[in-house]
């Protein structure tokens, strides 16, 4: 029998973690896969029995979503249109299989560079909440995912939420990911766009790139470079130049460097193009 | 509460269980090992392949990725609790539309459906693709499973016909007769089924390309760990530790002896209590490894077998006429290359398989192809007279030809010979992808002229086909190639070579087609460049250049039934409308293109001017039940059905009266391997001749005229004519050694005529024809491909079972859009279902099949041979459509959106 721990409360789980290293299983979709054996090697605590960790709730002061609240759940909660990217993300996770076991925490405590949440996440200006029996602290999601597969996670530290403060839950939002198929895809490109459109011209931009470096990561010379703009110039400032001093992609087996940051410029300047569109259709 | 959990309680298809489990354990295992409900496949053990799904309060999961303690207090639904005492609708569709061949992604569809349609009872096609999206199927191409589900409730007319009367079983398109147990969960897989108490068998493989080793205390290691029975190595075997398809080239270890020549080769075994087995950490073992260089592609000087300079295993090849003379005199001529990679045959069964003794008997049921191969292999490698073997084959969970070649099979019989006890192995899916062969990567170069009229002159072809470590059927490869590379056109001058080399890759095998696919991708993408050069129409340049009744092949070989012109002719209509459709689209601004492409195949069914007989011998017991001893495996594509319509016509008796007696080698005559697109032909022939030869004694018997009708009813046969009606009584006639009262067996070995030097000859008695239509839309911007349609025409002379063909075009051009778009296995890189890319629902085009029934002389009925020919054109269309669309020459597959897009830019 292995040592399995199923606490129901974030005291008793963090009780646990203060007394020796212990793995955190939430939907197992990376867990299971990363063994070949039926069971998975303890010590193990599964959070999945701490019901307030499961839900998604939205308040005055931004959004929350607990770390063993699913994919599905998060398409199911209703939320604001900046949240459709992470919705459209979240749809693209895996399969229907995956979005009903792995979570959102999950997957940035993952940290792979593909990690198909993470790109939205940063455009809404995600912090990560961690708890331990020393307390609570928040990182921000850009200084939580240290590198790949590496988090600013301390070993006692438990991931029980993320929080998107209510000032990044404005504008719409598009989410893109290229696959070499439709379903169960590792992305060789995903970009996540948030704008806010004021009066014809961008007021907020939020632009976030993944599977092209290390750990995703904002644009924030073109979010600057887009600042301000009328709509009908935007398409055209979405260039290399501007997309590709932030990126540091890799050759591998799903495509070439050259060809990343060619279909991120394409994608951002698509998913911009998307969201621009009814407002200069209206101009 | 930190609670263990010694007792679970779940409510597992509407009925309350406890269960005592480890909390942390895979729902799969527990629903399998401990509940036995095997209905629940695995995969992939990582979520990648869907076939464990099971609902969890009603939504689909992963039971591979679920910690059992998650289930607790929780409604589980497998594919059992999906039937009462008659099948669901849904699983009832399935059956009538032909969803199920293997079988093995089955129970995941109709569980992740069934979730579906409790939401949703009228979903659109694009939500059922969605929602099967996770659940992958390498049989059928997805379309008649997305049909079976949005028709779950029978509304439209069934697409499959039941039961016909005597005599019009032959084209009818009734459903699969295998079919049932496959729907319900029940169909035994090779790893569905194991004697109690079975030892579990796992094996110790090499990490390295290639690598020395020795062994260390094995006998301490093993006394270490109690519970293990044995461990095994090559100085266990009894018999000659060298097995191979072809006995001539036999060249593999059973276990390797003190070098290993590839990743994944087996050196041990280890067998004990499963408990133990399972959990043992292998990394343990004591064996030393020392990594020596390896050569993933052929090279020429380190070689990786002693006895072959050059590690060449073999060089087909195949010439007429002058080429030289001819390509110079050719008013145009096109020279070019086209490299491919390994590909996996990514069946979602993982190889797997028990063994028992039966007093001196050693029983191997387990999945494969070939039987009787496999029974002589085994024997050979356990020192055992054939006699001694029984292979019982398991249900096959697709096959694709990667279940022709031993696997499991020599390693549970030698634990099971040498320790008296049962015992059972199931590869994990890096196994199986490591250690089993695949397609072999090609480097292929050719050049192809003709007249100024369009007419061929003459073709060369070159093409090195990369036969990884042993050599398998890379013989095969390296003589097929040559004699299909013209395809199925008039080549009066041609010279093509065909070698198969050796790598440190993993063995390559056979895959759908035989080296046939990749040559064709070659030679149908440089007819496009050549009737462009010949400013003809490329569909018009096929048609003039196709081979028709009366003319010679490049073996010298003239034929008759010939039925490419029609499947071209057959296109001319959806091509016009095709190209109209793109020039209306490409007028459009935007960054996506569409275009249209097609290719065309041959393929000779049998093996290569070699014997391959099939017997089928037909029975009546006393009792009157009609069997069939049907020895082709049926590994999806369904020989259970198709060679029992034709016995059922031609002795006169309805489908439905017949029993089959699958290929069990105690119980059943060789009807050889289910590979080669054979078994519609050759047991086909075989089963014709056995319903004429029984008819023939009945009618005899009787007195009766030719056209009388039969009818069995308990132990009575009646057989009636225009005249009279007379009556058998079974129990009456004496009992043959089989227990038959009346019975034919007959044999059939396609005619064939040896090649000499030259490649002249007559290699095959009868080939398949077909082509088929691609229109794609590329995204110049991104190098994206979406495939739209494909309309596939194919010659199958005579069509047994529509529904069933329609299912082998739409599964190999699945294999063949996989082929074209996105999958390569590259060795120690995508050793799994998520880095190695098969197509997907969302992936497929909406595929309409034309049969032509164009009679070949020598086919049963007409018949001719579909399974191979299917996957042939579908690359060569959809690149020459990418072509089209994009102006990108793809000469490096697959055509993944970066090679695409760069392929764009060069052509600009």
């Amino acid at each position: 029998m292995s040592d399995f721990r199923r606490p129901t409360s974030i005291g008793e789980a963090v009780d646990l973690l203060s007394q020796g290293p212990i793995v955190i299983a939430a939907g197992c979709t990376d867990l299971f896969p990363a063994t070949s054996a039926s069971v998975l090697a303890g010590p193990v605590m599964d959070i999945t029995g701490i019901a307030e960790l499961g839900r998604v709730t939205q308040g005055p002061k931004g959004v929350r979503i607990g770390a063993a609240a699913t994919w599905t759940k998060l398409v199911q909660t209703p939320l604001p249109p900046a949240f459709d990217m992470l919705k459209q993300a979240a749809q693209e996770v895996g399969s229907v299989q995956i979005q009903n076991a792995g979570t959102v925490v999950g997957n940035i405590c993952n940290a792979s560079p593909a990690a198909d949440g993470v790109p939205a996440l940063l455009a809404v200006e995600t912090r990560v909440e961690l708890t331990s029996t020393r307390g609570v602290r928040q990182v921000p999601l850009d200084q939580f995912i240290t590198g790949v597969r590496q988090t600013a996670r301390r070993p006692d530290e438990l991931v029980t939420a993320v929080w998107i403060p209510a000032a990044a839950t404005g504008g719409t939002s598009r989410f893109l990911k290229l696959g070499a198929r439709a379903h169960l895809v590792i992305s060789i490109v995903m970009v996540a766009v948030r704008l806010r459109i004021d009066a014809g011209h961008i007021a907020q931009a939020a632009l976030a790139v993944g599977s092209c470096s290390a750990v995703a990561t904002r644009l924030p010379e073109l979010e600057q470079a887009l600042h301000g703009l009328p709509v009908r110039d935007v398409a055209a400032t979405v260039t290399e130049a501007r997309v590709a001093p932030m990126l540091s992609p890799i050759d591998d087996i799903r495509a070439d460097a050259d060809y990343r940051i060619s279909a991120a410029t394409e994608l951002l300047g698509r998913a911009v193009d998307h969201l621009v569109r009814p407002q200069r259709r209206a101009a | 509460m930190n609670r263990r959990f010694h007792s679970l309680q779940m409510t597992l298809n509407d009925r309350p269980v406890a269960v005592p489990a480890d909390p942390g354990r895979r729902l799969s295992e527990v629903l399998r090992e401990d509940l036995g409900l095997t209905g629940t496949k695995v995969g992939c053990d990582a979520g990648d392949c869907g076939a464990c799904t099971v609902l969890l309060d009603g939504a689909p999961v992963c039971a591979c990725l679920t910690p059992v303690i998650r289930a607790s207090g929780a409604h589980v639904t497998t594919v059992e609790g999906l039937s009462g005492s008659t099948l669901s609708r849904l699983q009832d569709s399935f059956l009538r539309h032909g969803a199920a061949q293997c079988g093995i992604c089955t129970p995941g569809m109709l569980t992740t459906a069934t979730a579906l349609l409790a939401g949703n009872p009228a979903p659109t096609r694009a939500e059922v693709e969605t929602a099967l999206g996770g659940v992958l199927c390498r049989c059928t191409g997805y379309a008649k499973i997305v049909d079976a589900v949005m028709d779950f409730d029978g509304a439209a007319a069934p697409a499959v016909r039941q039961a016909p009367p005597a005599g019009q079983a032959v084209g009818a398109a009734i459903q699969r007769l295998d079919g049932p147990p496959k729907v319900s969960g029940t169909d035994v897989f090779g790893a569905d089924f194991a004697p109690a108490d079975a030892l579990l068998v796992r094996a110790i493989r090499a990490p390295y390309h290639a690598a020395r080793f020795h062994f260390g205390d094995l006998d301490g290691w093993r006394d270490a760990a109690p519970g293990i029975a044995a461990v095994l190595t090559a100085a266990d075997i009894p018999g000659e530790n060298r097995f191979g398809v072809i006995p001539a080239f036999a060249d593999q270890p059973a276990l390797a002896e003190g070098q290993t020549r590839m990743k994944g080769e087996a050196i041990a075994l280890v067998a004990g209590e499963a408990s133990v087995v399972s959990a043992l950490d292998l990394s343990t073992f004591p064996v030393t490894w020392e990594e020596v260089e390896a050569d993933l592609t052929p090279q020429h000087d380190r070689l990786i077998h002693a006895d072959r300079p050059g590690n060449e295993l073999i060089a087909g090849h195949v010439a007429t006429g002058d080429i030289d003379e001819a390509l110079q005199h050719s008013a145009h001529t096109v020279t070019g290359s086209v490299e491919t990679g390994y590909v996996e045959h990514a069946y979602i069964e993982p190889e797997a398989g028990c063994a028992w003794m039966e007093e001196d008997t050693l029983v191997i049921q387990a999945c494969t192809q070939a039987p009787v191969m496999d029974r002589d292999d085994t024997a050979r490698v356990l020192g055992l007279p054939p006699a001694r073997v029984r292979i019982v084959p398991a249900a096959a969970g697709g096959g694709f030809g990667a279940k022709l070649d031993l696997s499991v099979q020599p390693l549970i019989g030698l634990v099971t010979l040498l320790t008296g006890q049962p015992c059972r192995m199931v590869y994990s899916r890096a196994e199986s992808m490591t250690a089993t062969t695949k397609r072999h990567p090609a480097h292929m170069k050719a050049t192809i002229g003709c007249t100024i009229d369009g007419r061929i002159t003459g073709m060369r072809f070159d093409g090195k086909f990369n036969t990884g470590a042993y050599a398998s059927w890379g013989p095969t490869v390296a003589v097929r190639v040559p004699v299909h590379a013209s395809g199925p056109y008039r080549t009066p001058h041609y010279r093509a070579t065909a070698r198969a080399v050796h790598s440190n890759g993993p063995t390559a095998g056979a895959f759908r087609g035989f080296g046939v696919p990749q040559a064709a991708i070659l030679q149908e993408t440089l007819y496009d460049e050549l009737a462009q050069k010949a400013g003809i129409d490329r569909l018009a340049f096929r048609r003039r250049n196709a081979l028709e009744d009366g003319d010679r092949t490049p073996c010298g070989q003239v034929l008759f039934g010939v039925g490419i012109t029609d499947c071209l002719d057959a296109l001319q209509p959806v091509w016009n409308k095709a190209l109209r459709e793109a020039d209306r689209i490409n007028a459009a601004p935007g960054p996506v293109k569409r275009g249209v492409g097609v290719a065309s195949c041959w393929y000779g069914c049998g093996n290569t001017a070699l014997p391959n007989p099939s017997t089928i011998r037909l029975g009546l017991t006393p009792s009157g039940a009609m069997r069939i001893h049907q020895g082709a495996t049926d590994i999806g594509q369904g020989a259970n059905t198709v060679v029992t319509q034709i016995a059922a016509d031609t002795l006169g008796l309805p489908v439905s009266s017949f029993e089959i007696i699958g290929p069990d080698t105690a119980v059943t005559p060789d009807c050889g391997k289910t590979s080669a697109s054979r078994q519609t032909f050759v047991t086909g022939n075989a089963a014709l001749r056995a319903g004429q030869s029984l008819r023939a004694q009945i009618l005899a018997m009787t007195n009766m005229a030719a056209d009388a009708q039969f009818d069995v009813d308990g132990g009575i046969l009646t057989v009636s004519d225009r005249q009279a009606r007379r009556s058998i009584d079974l129990a009456a006639l004496p009992v043959d050694r089989h227990g038959y009262v009346l019975s034919a067996e007959e044999t059939y070995d396609p005619p064939t005529q040896a090649l000499d030097e030259n490649g002249q000859g007559a290699p095959y008695a009868v080939y398949g024809y077909g082509a088929q239509l691609a229109e794609v839309e590329v995204d110049l911007k991104l190098g994206t491909t979406r495939v739209l349609t494909v309309t596939a025409a194919h010659d199958l002379g005579r069509v047994i079972n529509p529904v069933l063909a329609e299912g082998q075009v739409e599964g190999g051009i699945a294999q063949g859009l996989g082929l074209a778009l996105m999958e390569e296995y590259i060795p120690g890189r995508t050793e799994n279902l998520h880095d190695y890319l098969i197509p997907t629902t969302g992936d497929m085009p909406v595929i309409r099949s034309i049969f032509i029934e164009k009679p070949d002389p020598e086919g049963p009925l007409g018949a001719k041979g579909l399974g191979e020919h299917v996957l042939i054109p579908t690359a060569p269309a959809i690149l020459n459509a990418i072509r089209d669309a994009s102006g990108a020459r793809l000469t490096r597959l697959p055509a993944l959106p970066h090679r695409v897009l760069a392929a764009i830019k060069a052509a600009q």
